[in-house]
């Protein structure tokens, strides 16, 4: 793999796509680039669909910025279909070939379909991953339904229901669990955000799930719910998670499923036998890599600051040549949201948590930096409307200071240690 | 022009709302909003924003439509 690559392909023309096309110019690659997409859109950001896309005033318009002379070629609104490793081809949609050198799969993932085919079908029955599911949700909100309902209590079904509320439409949000946000954020954060919401009129019921749905010519009318609690809705939005674009790797002999696509620190794709695909790169949510922060435990990202950070080193590891020029991918996950005008941020995974401690502020205030330990470590940190702190607590984290850390700063309160 | 903000780097320093104000807004306390899609009129504007940002969280470009034979 020394000989330097005169052919790169990258399918999946989104943020880790577009991003790696420009760290490979801004490297000097000259050679062919060519960018793959299924959707007919030029590479776009995704956060603002949830947030401001919906609620106007700025441009629904997200096409993420590209230098003018990026010089790739965008083969859009067409899927690659199949991958041959051996003749180092990829296959789209429509029989076209495309050989390459280097290959770089940033496909991410979409949005988990409502489970129920004939449901899901309904109109005003929405999930929200790309553009044109946020154009079709905002025409609905902008004529107005008499009510929304969320399932889920991610983020996305967070921001869409603060979204709503801005646009003053009433809001049910139903949690499974008995907590919000609890995965991301831990049950303390989780159970605030959820009572902010509920402050700003949002109806939210946790431990609540749907029976089934209710149509009048083929259209959404009402849900009823597993306690027998019967809502009017004419806009549903499942937000109940994603699934991973891995289906067109199938028979391609690639370590590829439900969880990501497999690859090593250097971001290089495996083979289901363990071996390194010569050739082979991926980055984004589809990826599935060693954590050097976690033990090297396998995870997949699914944030937007890993799609791009995990897009350069691939693209700088696409020309470095051999191992030992390659540099690991070590970045630690960050991430942010807002919603009612709260911007929430954290840095590392507070998942497995056993320590918890609000470092800056307070709960009441509504704006602090809390910290997560596990095993007497520092592995998280968040914040909500205290973004300036934060960068102390992403060293920490690198350092994997004892819990809990920076406990000598000004503006802080008695730190208590509790569970999270 | 096209736009987009890092929002894991920016600390709502809010020096993007003086430089290009109407293309850059909090929403509550740290929450930025921003146009990504200005007018190419606001060029300026934008450029001095990206600047200004003391945290370099800001990429703009003017809209590079794609050249025959880019897309498809
Ligand atoms: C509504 C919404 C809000 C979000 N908000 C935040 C946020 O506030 N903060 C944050 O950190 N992250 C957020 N995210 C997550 C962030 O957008 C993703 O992490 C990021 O988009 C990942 O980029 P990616 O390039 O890896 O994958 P994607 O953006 O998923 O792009 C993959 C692309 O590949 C295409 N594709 C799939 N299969 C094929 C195929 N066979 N052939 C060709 N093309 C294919 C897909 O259609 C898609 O365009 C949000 C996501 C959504 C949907
Ligand atoms: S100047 Fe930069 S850091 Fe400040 S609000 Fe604007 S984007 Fe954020």
């Amino acid at each position: 793999m020394t000989a330097a690559p005169a052919r790169i392909v990258v399918v999946g023309a989104s943020l880790a796509g577009l991003t790696a096309a420009q760290r490979l110019r801004e490297r000097g690659y000259a050679g062919a680039l060519t960018l793959v997409g299924d959707e007919p859109h030029l590479p776009y950001d995704r956060p603002p669909l949830s947030k401001q896309v919906l609620r106007g005033p700025y441009s629904a318009d997200t096409t993420l910025p590209r230098p003018p002379d990026l010089a790739v070629e965008f083969r859009l609104g067409q899927p690659a279909t199949r991958l041959d490793l051996s003749e180092r081809v990829v296959e789209l949609g429509n029989s076209s070939r495309l050989p390459y050198d280097r290959l770089l799969i940033a496909t991410g993932t979409r949005a988990r379909p409502w489970p129920n085919p004939e449901e899901a079908a309904l109109a005003g029955v929405f999930t929200l991953r790309g553009r044109d599911d946020a154009q079709r949700l905002g025409a609905c909100l902008q004529a107005k339904p008499q009510r929304v309902v969320l399932v889920g209590g991610g983020f996305i079904g967070f921001e869409v229901a603060s979204t709503c509320r801005d646009l003053d439409i009433p809001v049910t949000v139903l949690v499974r669990d008995a907590v919000p946000l609890a995965a991301a954020l831990g049950p303390r954060l989780g159970g605030l955000i959820g009572e902010v919401a509920r402050e700003r009129g949002v109806d939210l019921r946790l431990e609540s799930e749907i029976e089934r749905m209710e149509a009048e010519n083929g259209r959404l009318s009402a849900v009823t719910l597993k306690d027998g609690a019967r809502i009017e809705t004419d806009c549903l939005v499942a937000a109940i998670g994603t699934l991973r674009n891995v289906e067109w790797l199938e028979g391609s002999g690639l370590e590829a499923d439900a969880k990501g696509l497999r690859c090593d620190a250097f971001c290089r794709v495996l083979r289901a036998d363990g071996r390194v695909a010569e050739g082979v790169f991926c980055a984004g949510d589809i990826a599935r890599w060693p954590n050097p922060h976690d033990d090297d435990a396998l995870v997949a990202v699914e944030h937007w600051g890993n799609a791009r950070a995990q897009a350069e080193t691939a693209a700088a590891n696409m020309l470095a040549g051999d191992t030992s020029a390659m540099r690991r991918h070590d970045h630690l996950p960050d991430f942010w949201s807002q919603q009612f005008g709260l911007t929430i941020k954290l840095v590392g995974l507070a998942d497995g948590a056993d320590a918890f401690a609000v470092m800056h502020g307070s709960l009441e205030a509504r704006r602090l930096v809390a910290a997560f330990g596990r095993d007497g470590r520092t592995i998280a940190a968040a914040s909500i409307d205290s973004a300036r702190w934060l960068p102390a607590y992403k060293a920490a984290i690198r350092e994997r200071a004892p819990f809990p850390p920076i406990t000598d700063a000004v503006d802080q309160p008695g730190i208590r240690v509790q569970e999270p | 022009m096209k736009v987009v903000v890092d929002l894991n780097r920016c600390q709502a320093y809010a020096q993007c709302l003086y430089a290009a104000p109407g293309h850059f807004a909090l929403h509550g306390k740290e929450a930025l909003v921003y146009d990504p899609s200005p007018d190419e009129a606001a060029r300026g504007e934008i450029e001095r924003a990206v600047h200004a940002c003391p945290v370099r969280a800001i990429t703009a470009f003017s809209d590079a439509a794609p050249k025959d034979g880019e897309t498809r």
